[in-house]
């Protein structure tokens, strides 16, 4: 039972990760329509940002945090902007692609700058644990899973009560209506894109204590936050985060009690399933038309 | 300019439309025959990879560029071609048995995952071909009674009615590219039977191709079953090639770059998957080029223009240090996908179709004609 509550606890942290690689897809979709395969490499690239402020440059953790955020809100504007905006509105294929190759050129990218060895964030709270009765719980998993929520909420509370955040859903609806209606929907994706780029730097931010910062993280969690985010039915924000504890749990607890090799496998599974039985997902937002 | 006035629909859907085609494609055939007596036995080697590569372009081609449908998981589909290929191979099997038992084993596979794909729409069934891939990665790695798991399985010389054919050699070569042959042939037949416009159809317009009678569900499986069987006929081509399979050849690269050879050659026709074939396999030479051979060119050529010799070296060794950094094709490859499909979507072949439409038309040519139709309306979510 000890053990049981020990692996779920660890699975909750993985799944909050993959709730937030998920979200960042989730966001980007509602807006635009395109999945962002380089979501993973974007939060790969926030942990190495993170490196680069708190250990090289040796700023505040906290400061050095935000910064990274920030820096990742930049990043993603830039990305919109001149990678993204030009293929707007073109088949889903060729965007698909043009984010597939943009992970890659990331993951390259950083290996070239920060070296391929793993490196390690230093958190004020990563060495502490708590102590529940026998439960052991480290305080950088758990960290991850009370951040997950704040940010959750936060955006949650940003997309249903602010003039911004009801701007982003109208442009998720329909571009053309929201354009007319005198939204500025090229400023409102940029937008969309520097939140889902921040999104990702805080769980590449929170990942780094845990596992080490390392150019191909990204893309074997972001890979795995597709089944996360199809789960939650793509279009829900607490889809995503319901979907991402989900798989995180469900792959923790398989490394555990199943043999070797059904860990990997076990996201993957569930995503056919889902695909088979649910299409829509668990908090399906999407209409589907009959022929 | 040749303009081609047809009369019945015969004439529409012969395979060579006018003389020219005789001429141009009888003397490529001449040259690719003559090829392995004319060149090393290095760019031999690298023309049966452009010859496999093609091979799964154009299976690729099928599903994607001809019926629609998106799949990153193509190299399952090889390695299933590949490992029957090998397992039975290791039982005694001849060629002239297991290359078409793979090919049939790997088109049922491919028909059983295109069964969600008649749920499922753009990006799920890319997710869901992805999912796929991965298990079936895993699935070789475990299987170890079968598929000797990590270890991987050796693949001997091929036995084809008694002949030995060793996997560098000009009979190996011609059966690639025979192979090759038939099957542009064979997809050029399909596709202007009544499957193949069905396939058409539904990547115009699923709606407008249901309402004229075309089965959906059943065309796309068939897409599916087609694309993965002739895939798997690659695979086992590519087993004999490579001569060692293991499951860590089979990755989510490989189904990229499989991807890249429809992208890079032009999703909307058959020169497409040629020409992007014999790109992606000039990728690697072209590396090891700038490894070894261009800081070298460009420190002389910086000397030439008076730069001391130590300024020189230093450039040398920086560039030097430049190219040999590990990551380096995954950055080419992604710079390569995120030009082509900014500046280039019609790819190689539709620049080559750009540039004769150019000089047919001179000098009334319009860039518009090729210009694609942006549609910023909701399409993916309400179907």
């Amino acid at each position: 039972m000890l053990d049981f509550l020990q692996q779920l606890v660890s699975g909750l942290a993985l799944g909050c990760i993959y709730g937030l690689i998920a979200l960042g897809f989730v966001l980007i979709y509602k807006a635009t329509e395109v999945i962002n395969f380089a979501q993973g490499d974007l939060m790969m690239l926030g942990g190495f940002v993170a490196y680069t402020y708190i250990t090289i440059i040796g700023l505040n953790y906290w400061l050095g945090f935000l910064l990274a955020v920030l820096t990742m809100g930049i990043v993603g504007m830039t990305v919109e902007r001149f990678v993204v905006r030009p293929i707007l509105g073109y088949p889903l294929f060729s965007i698909i692609m043009v984010t597939i190759g943009l992970g890659f050129l990331l993951r390259s990218l950083a290996g070239m700058i920060w070296g391929t060895d793993d490196l390690k964030i230093e958190a004020p709270f990563s060495q502490g644990v708590l102590r529940i009765g026998d439960l052991v719980l480290a305080y950088d998993k758990l960290s991850v899973i009370v951040a997950t929520v704040i940010l959750i909420a936060v955006l949650y509370l940003f997309f249903n009560r602010t003039r911004l955040g009801t701007a982003m859903r109208a442009t998720s609806e329909n571009m053309l209506a929201a354009y007319y209606m005198g939204i500025p929907v090229k400023r409102v994706v940029s937008l969309v894109w520097a939140i889902s780029a921040m999104v990702a730097g805080v769980a590449g931010v929170l990942l780094a204590p845990i596992t080490f910062v390392h150019s191909n993280v990204g893309l074997v969690l972001g890979l795995k936050a597709f089944p996360a985010a199809v789960l939650g039915g793509f279009g829900s924000i607490p889809g995503a985060l319901v979907g991402g504890l989900i798989i995180g749990v469900v792959e923790t607890l398989a490394g555990f009690y199943l043999p070797q090799g059904w860990k990997d496998v076990a996201p993957y599974l569930i995503l056919l399933l889902v695909l088979l039985l649910r299409p829509e997902g668990l908090f399906g937002a999407l209409g589907r038309k009959k022929v | 300019m040749r303009f081609i006035f047809k009369t019945d629909y015969e004439q529409d859907i012969k395979l060579l439309q006018h003389g020219g085609h005789w001429w141009s494609y009888g003397l490529l055939f001449a040259v690719l025959a003559a090829a392995p007596y004319l060149v090393g036995s290095y760019l031999q080697s690298q023309l049966v990879f452009v010859f496999i590569y093609a091979i799964v372009g154009v299976a690729l081609m099928i599903l994607v560029g001809f019926t629609g449908q998106g799949s990153i998981g193509h190299a399952a589909f090889l390695a299933i071609g590949a490992y029957t290929a090998a397992y039975l191979q290791a039982r005694g099997y001849p060629f002239e048995v297991y290359f078409p038992a793979a090919g049939i084993l790997t088109g049922i596979v491919g028909a059983i995952v295109g069964i969600p794909a008649l749920r499922l729409h753009g990006i799920y069934l890319l997710i869901a071909t992805i999912s796929f891939a991965f298990i079936v990665e895993e699935v070789l790695a475990r299987w170890e009674s079968v598929t000797h798991g990590n270890e991987g399985m050796r693949v001997r010389a091929i036995e084809f009615f008694g002949q030995t054919v060793s996997r560098d050699s000009n009979s190996f070569y011609f059966l690639c590219l025979g192979i090759l042959v038939l099957v542009i042939i064979g997809t050029l037949n399909l596709m202007r039977s009544p499957t193949g416009r069905a396939f058409i159809a539904i990547r115009d317009s699923e709606t407008a191709a249901k309402s004229m009678g075309v089965d959906i569900g059943r065309y796309k499986v068939r897409s599916f079953a087609i694309s993965a069987a002739i895939t798997g006929l690659a695979g086992t081509l590519y087993a004999h090639k490579m001569s060692f399979i293991s499951p860590e050849m089979f990755t989510l690269l490989l189904s990229i770059e499989f991807i890249m050879v429809i992208i890079i050659g032009g999703a909307f026709g058959l020169h497409g998957a040629i020409l992007g074939a014999i790109f992606i396999v000039m990728v690697d030479p072209l590396i090891t080029m700038l490894k070894d051979d261009v800081p070298g060119m460009i420190a002389a050529f910086s000397r030439g223009f008076g730069v001391g010799e130590d300024a020189a070296r230093a450039i040398q060794d920086r560039l030097y240090a430049i190219f040999s950094a590990p990551g380096l094709k995954g950055a080419i490859y992604g710079l390569i996908i995120i030009l082509f499909v900014l500046f280039e979507p019609l790819g190689l072949y539709g620049r080559w179709l750009k540039i004769k439409l150019y000089f047919q038309l001179f000098p009334l040519y319009k860039r518009a004609t090729f210009r694609r139709q942006k549609t910023y309306v909701k399409s993916e979510r309400n179907r």
